[in-house]
């Protein structure tokens, strides 16, 4: 077990050397930092005085050094814009994405499993026609227009929930949450489901398809054969199955949440990560863009962790002897 | 009164395009204690009946028709839950493959006890000791240990044991066994049949052993019924249906078994099978395209293929250290020659590396060491895609399983033309269309097989379109890799049959690998016997059958099942 953690970990720090030189070439070969920090009249000693400060003279190993050093330590440097902490910006815009994307992670998976089993288990009823149906009209909405419609009828016309931003929130030193005042969790509500239908819908035909795969195979026909409950069968022998290989999927599909909620955000102008990155890409601001891009792939990387040491928890298979 | 009454029994699935009918009219009984064999082949309906028997038809058959009566009382069309408590504790089942019917992600001891508790009030701790002991009955060593593993990590017999075990766990009166010993090697056949045969004898079960296999039939049924597309032809003691059967498919079936006791120059020819037809027009070998470029059989070389000490290796285990690395020695040191025009035979059970060997010798895998040599070339030292190829093509090779090895997206004539058009065997498109219209012909299939996909034919067919495929570059050696064991019988002997005739016809030499003895028998001139990696002995054929040198052979030889002196008895 150990042995197959740290090879995986091992493989997790070269992704993320990796992404961080993809981060870093940013820096160095898309536009030219002094440009962006250097006003009109700036002079040409100035600007020299600019490069040697920011260590742009030095070999790009050391630079790149320097950079891995700096971000493990969770310096990003400054916003070109903004003139702050890459930090402290993302200090305060991830929270929110990340409420955001768990909760929605949790309504996918809370509705779309025990919808896949149901749709799988009665084919033909009714209800699962019904379910397949919406989920098909789910899966091809884009989701701006979900999100347009949830705010015309339930922020506009009905004036139930706030139609923009987070609500209050309650600072707690290192996290800003929404999750404790009442009006942060009705404007969750709105976000989190538009985020979620597309997951869901992915969720519900994925599990159904593989759950008809597991129905099929010999133990399952052995199982009934053994006169064992339906219950028993459909939840412990083949949902378990099932898992397993939709596992890789499902983390997947978070990690994605967590990283493109980008239009969600824009939508419901919910003050996240993916707005800031919207932003930062509009004003070429490169310091928050290969911290976002870190960021998501150290997210990556960590629910891959997670989903590997699921998978060798689920599936005696992997445990291999010596 | 008799334990099972099964009366009157049909068995339907309809579709849109009308309903199909699997079983039809089907009576018989079962006593305690009595071992019933159902045979038949494929599609005769004989899985249906033990699924109609459990009410666990796949969906959309019914059973419109019939009665099911276990002691005397009706069970057919009981409530789902009334018929839960008949199955696995009344009425158990075995399956076919032993490597699918067990959940992977549970133990033995989780399966084990969940079943128990369904069926017998115990608790936790009682039902793991009846598990246990379970495990012992079925001849499982160290069961307190065994019971904590996961399926994986049990080999094929001792798994099908695990699933016996999991269908007598609760007591039953009769058990359903649906080719139980199918996927097994044949000693371990012989253990299982053993192990069923002791526990219908100590425990005084019914059991209904549905099968393909007239040995299997033969060593271990009371009686037989025999089944053809849906219909019961014949019933009756094994005696009396193995030795003297009155129906003429009962007596085609028998006839298509190869035999164990002695060599013939054919199968007879058996009717009641599907119709393979003769070729249209025969091909004259010596001026076709498919007999030139051919010297027949004069080869400057006395052995068109020599191998000599292949070695082949697999990483079992991996490490940056070689002194920590572990290998499986697949083939080790094998040697062996093969003159041109002979059918050598390579026998072994699973995991010997009789296919490996295949494999080594056609190219897909690389040797770790020792050679091949072909007609006078070593086919390892070769360098140049181009040599290579030249000798490949006078190499092809026939797959096992007629499913997976076509190119299910590919029509039949594409399949067939690939090679000729790969090798530039032919001058001009239309005359790639003319060769691969008179293979198809010449092995049976008729010209008009072309137009049409893979999924359209059976089994037998389909491995015919393999063989026309092999036949498109014009080789001179045949590698067949158990060609034939995924076969009905009646189908074997066809397929066996075209492949006797083509190697007369074209002198072709062969490479026959089967874990069949008494096919081998009938087609090999020289048997070579493999085990675990090893070549334990080679003979001609009828030396190694009347007087095996090896301890190995004469235990495989005894565990043969002797359909035919049995019946003589």
């Amino acid at each position: 077990m150990l042995f197959f953690i740290g090879r995986r970990l091992y493989q997790a720090v070269l992704v993320m050397l990796t992404v961080a030189l993809i981060a870093f070439a940013m820096f160095q070969y898309v536009g030219d930092p002094v440009a962006n920090l250097a006003g009109q009249e700036t002079t040409l000693a100035d600007r020299e005085l600019l490069k040697e400060r920011l260590g742009l003279n030095d070999p790009v190993l050391i630079q790149f050094g320097r950079f891995i050093a700096n971000a493990v330590q969770g310096d990003f440097g400054i916003s070109y814009r903004m003139r702050v902490p890459v930090r402290d910006l993302i200090a305060e815009r991830f929270p929110a994405t990340l409420e955001l994307s768990i909760m929605s992670a949790f309504l996918a998976l809370l509705v779309g499993i025990p919808m896949g089993v149901y749709t799988a288990l009665n084919r033909d009823s009714w209800l699962s026609r019904s379910f397949m149906t919406l989920s098909l009209i789910g899966i091809s909405l884009p989701t701006f227009l979900i999100g347009i419609f949830l705010i015309l009828f339930f922020g506009v016309m009905l004036q139930w929930l706030p139609t923009f931003g987070r609500g209050e929130v309650v600072d707690l030193g290192w996290w800003s949450t929404g999750m404790l005042t009442s009006s942060g969790w009705r404007s969750m509500i709105m976000p989190a489901i538009t985020l979620a239908i597309f997951q869901m819908t992915l969720i519900v035909r994925l599990i159904r398809a593989e759950m008809l795969e597991v129905l099929r195979t010999d133990y399952i026909k052995f199982a009934r054969a053994r006169g064992l409950s339906e219950r028993s069968i459909s939840f412990s022998h083949a949902l378990k199955n099932t898992l397993v290989p939709v596992i890789t999927i499902i983390g997947l599909q978070i990690g994605s949440l967590i990283a493109f909620a980008i239009i969600t955000e824009s939508v419901f102008q919910w003050p996240g990560m993916g707005l800031l990155f919207i932003q930062a890409i509009g004003e070429v601001d490169i310091p928050i863009m290969s911290a976002y891009l870190l960021l998501i792939g150290f997210v990556f990387v960590v629910i891959n962790l997670i989903v590997d040491i699921l998978y060798y928890t689920i599936d005696p298979r992997l445990r291999v002897e010596k | 009164m008799s334990l099972l009454e099964i009366k009157d029994m049909r068995v339907e699935f309809p579709s849109r395009r009308g309903s199909v009918t699997a079983v039809r009219d089907v009576d018989f009984e079962l006593a305690s204690g009595e071992i019933l064999g159902i045979v038949g082949e494929s599609g005769a309906g004989k899985s249906t009946i033990a699924n109609a028997i459990l009410g666990l038809l796949e969906p959309p058959g019914i059973m419109p028709k019939g009665e099911v009566s276990l002691d005397g009382e009706r069970i057919d069309g009981l409530p789902i839950e009334l018929m839960r408590k008949i199955r696995g504790k009344r009425i158990g089942m075995i399956f076919q493959d032993p490597l699918t019917s067990l959940n992977p992600l549970q133990t033995i001891e989780e399966q084990l006890v969940e079943t128990i508790r369904v069926h017998l009030q115990l608790s936790e701790s009682k039902a793991k000791k009846h598990a246990i002991s379970m495990l012992d009955q079925v001849g499982i060593p160290e069961p307190d240990i065994r019971i904590k593993h996961y399926p994986h990590q049990f080999s094929g017999g001792m798994r099908q044991r695990v699933v016996i075990a999991l269908s007598l766990c609760a007591k039953p009166e009769v058990i359903l066994a649906d080719e139980p010993t199918t996927a097994l090697d044949v000693s371990i056949q012989a253990q299982i049949l053993d192990l069923m045969r002791k526990l219908v004898r100590d425990t005084g079960v019914g059991m209904i052993i549905i099968t393909h296999d007239m040995g299997v039939i033969s060593e271990i049924c009371d009686r037989v019924m025999v089944m053809y597309r849906g219909d019961v032809v014949e019933t009756g003691p094994t005696k009396k249906i193995l030795g003297n059967p009155d129906h003429p498919y009962t007596q085609s079936l028998i006839s298509a078994v190869p035999r164990a006791d002695k060599r013939m120059d054919r199968f007879p020819l058996v009717e009641y099978i599907e119709a393979a037809g003769t070729p249209h027009k025969p091909i004259d070998v010596q001026n076709h395209w498919l007999g030139g470029a051919r010297n027949f059989g004069k080869s400057e070389n006395e052995f068109l293929l020599s191998v000599k000490d292949l070695e082949m290796r697999f990483t079992t285990v991996r490490s940056m250290f070689k002194s920590r690395r572990r290998y499986l020695k697949a083939v080790d040191k094998v040697s062996f020659d093969i003159r041109p025009g002979e059918v050598l035979g390579l026998v072994g059970e699973s995991g010997s590396g009789k296919s490996t060997v295949a494999r080594l010798i056609c190219g897909i895998y690389k040797p770790f060491a020792g050679q091949v040599i072909f007609d006078g070339t070593d086919l390892t030292s070769l360098g140049s895609r181009r040599e290579v190829n030249v000798h490949r093509r006078q190499m092809q090779m026939i797959f096992q399983d007629p499913f997976s090895s076509l190119n299910s997206r590919m029509r039949v004539v594409d399949i067939v033309a690939e090679p000729i058009k790969f090798h530039r065997l032919a001058s001009s498109n239309s005359e790639v269309l003319a060769i691969v219209d008179d293979l198809l012909d010449h092995v049976g299939l008729g010209a008009a097989a072309g137009k049409k996909f893979p999924h359209e034919f059976s089994g037998g067919q389909r491995q015919r379109i393999s063989i026309a495929r092999a036949l498109a570059t014009r080789p001179r050696f045949l590698i067949c890799d158990e060609p034939t064991s995924a076969l009905d019988v009646s189908i074997q002997a066809q397929v066996l049959n075209l492949l006797k005739d083509l190697q007369e016809e074209l002198q072709l030499t062969m490479l026959f690998i089967s874990h069949d003895l008494p096919v081998i028998r009938q087609v090999c001139d020289r048997v070579a016997v493999m085990r675990d990696g090893k070549l334990v002995e080679e003979a001609n054929t009828e030396d190694l059958f009347n007087k095996p040198q090896n301890e190995y052979t004469r235990h495989l030889l005894e565990l043969m099942p002797r359909l035919h002196s049995h019946a003589a008895k």
